[in-house]
């Protein structure tokens, strides 16, 4: 090596110029692609929720997702608190995860409460409505919660009577392909439909149990059978469904709708 | 190598000089993003198109790189070369990098990319610089695809997500091997390859390191 490669001057100045191609490339590519990428996830969301509420096939395309999305669900914000709607916030705007980070927007969960281990729950939640009729046909509502390796982030959507599963389902986690991995399975998540979330006076009972569900159990209606192999996952989803169906989460909201006469 | 032709670098890779499986290197990714064929492409690709240019690029500087820095200087490349593959999957494949996740992220510490910069496109020209890094790519990509090949059939009874053997709980008469589907069952896989391709070119076993002492006394450990 020549010593003319070797000058601290020479060594900064490479560093520098390497540095500067490198973050124009970097940068350039993150804001170029930033809009394809918040679209996508856009996207992906509501196709969920499209399936999930069983009036969309996951296989839509985009603009098809987009369309059926605009013209069949209406999205509004819920105060997790009282349960009323607010305008406060525009729901196609409004994200209730990244709400959820904001200490002005969210409270810290004590660990007693915390059973879906979501650490921080935000005070306002976008639910949102299939109408027919002016009147709701289908309810979807948002659950999160931790699995055995990770969050699980899907949606439920229930019946105009407000307890009858019409869908159920994930959009995203990270729990082991083929064991916990199986919440996606088609097979399990057509267990759901037809399943009661709540007894007469409104409490959650629906359960994840392991073995097969007797269908003469007079319970069985409550009742869903585990994931095969993935037991901490599916302890998992019964109790995001316990948290988000109760006092913490959608409970007040519900019994506002029910109260109405929904 | 003194004078590699670019038939060499681009091919022997693939069996004569594997990446995973003679060099070792690179098994992390090999067990996380196998468990089914599509993953197993997109990473492969992703790896690919990563060794190739930063060899590229790093091989085009190569004489204007202080050493004491040249480490810290491929580093830069390659971790701006797999932000900008982790962006465009996103954009563009966005089912793909959600399964993928963080695995295309650590594509910067997989050792194959760093080796080849270290080992190759410092001492050679661009062009030939490039083959390497798309011949080790291929060497990658089919141990990758190979092991997603057996996982994915075995262990879900698909390729490409769809049904080729059917399965008991369909209704059909496969068992799937959910071990397959797990990280570990790569390592036994990668495990029997190296077997098989060793017996298969012996020229790739390696000496024993050392040779263990015979036993001279039956109150060794006292």
């Amino acid at each position: 090596m020549s010593t003319k490669h070797e000058s601290t001057t020479r060594t900064l100045l490479v560093a520098l110029v390497v540095s500067l191609v490198s973050s124009v490339f970097v940068a350039g590519s993150a804001v170029v692609l930033k809009p394809i990428q918040l679209e996508n996830r856009l996207i992906d969301k509501q196709r969920n929720i499209l399936t999930i509420a069983g009036i969309g096939k996951p296989d839509l395309s985009s603009k098809e997702v987009k369309d059926l999305f605009a013209s069949s669900i209406k999205a509004r914000v819920v105060d997790l608190q009282s349960g009323e709607y607010t305008d406060e916030f525009d729901p196609l705007v409004f994200d209730p995860l990244k709400a959820s980070r904001d200490p002005k927007l969210s409270e810290a969960l004590p660990l007693a409460q915390d059973i879906a281990l979501i650490k921080r729950r935000e005070r306002y939640a976008t639910v949102y409505m299939v109408e027919r009729d002016g009147k709701l046909d289908s309810l979807v509502l948002p659950v999160r919660g931790y699995g055995l390796w990770s969050t699980l982030f899907g949606f439920m959507a229930v019946k105009s009577d407000l307890k009858t599963v019409i869908g159920f389902g994930f959009y995203q986690h990270a729990e082991t392909p083929g064991l916990g991995g199986e919440v996606d399975n088609p097979k399990w998540k057509a267990l759901w439909p037809g399943k009661v979330l709540f007894d007469a006076s409104g409490k959650p009972v629906i359960r994840i149990v392991k073995g097969n569900v007797d269908p003469s159990n007079p319970n069985a209606a409550y009742q869903v059978d585990a994931l095969a192999g993935a037991t901490l996952t599916s302890n998992g989803v019964d109790r995001l469904l316990q948290f988000w169906l109760g006092e913490q989460g959608f409970g007040p909201y519900l019994a506002k709708l029910r109260a109405q006469g929904a | 190598m003194s004078h590699p032709t670019m038939k060499e670098v681009l091919f022997n890779p693939v069996f004569a000089n594997n990446p995973i499986a003679l060099q070792i290197l690179g098994i992390c990714s090999a067990l996380a993003v196998t468990s089914n064929l599509n993953t197993a492409l997109v990473m492969s690709i992703a790896l690919t198109l990563v060794t190739a240019f930063s060899n590229l690029f790093i091989s085009m500087i190569r004489l204007h790189i202080p050493s004491s820095i040249r480490m810290i200087v491929q580093m830069v490349i390659i971790a701006s070369l797999v932000i900008l593959v982790d962006q465009v999957l996103r954009a563009y494949a966005f089912n793909i990098a959600k399964q993928l996740s963080v695995f295309v992220g650590l594509i910067i510490t997989n050792c194959i990319v760093m080796g080849r910069a270290e080992g190759f496109a410092m001492q050679n020209p661009p062009l030939l610089s490039f083959l390497d890094g798309i011949g080790n790519g291929l060497g990658y990509s089919a141990m990758l695809l190979l092991l997603g090949v057996i996982r994915e059939l075995f262990g879900a009874g698909k390729l490409f997500g769809i049904d080729i053997i059917p399965l008991t709980k369909d209704g059909g008469w496969y068992e799937p091997n959910g071990l397959l589907l797990l990280p570990p069952s790569a390592f036994f896989l990668i495990g029997l390859i190296i077997w098989a391709l060793r017996q298969w070119r012996r020229n790739q076993i390696e000496p024993a390191v050392f040779t263990l002492a015979p036993q001279v006394s039956d109150k060794e450990g006292i």
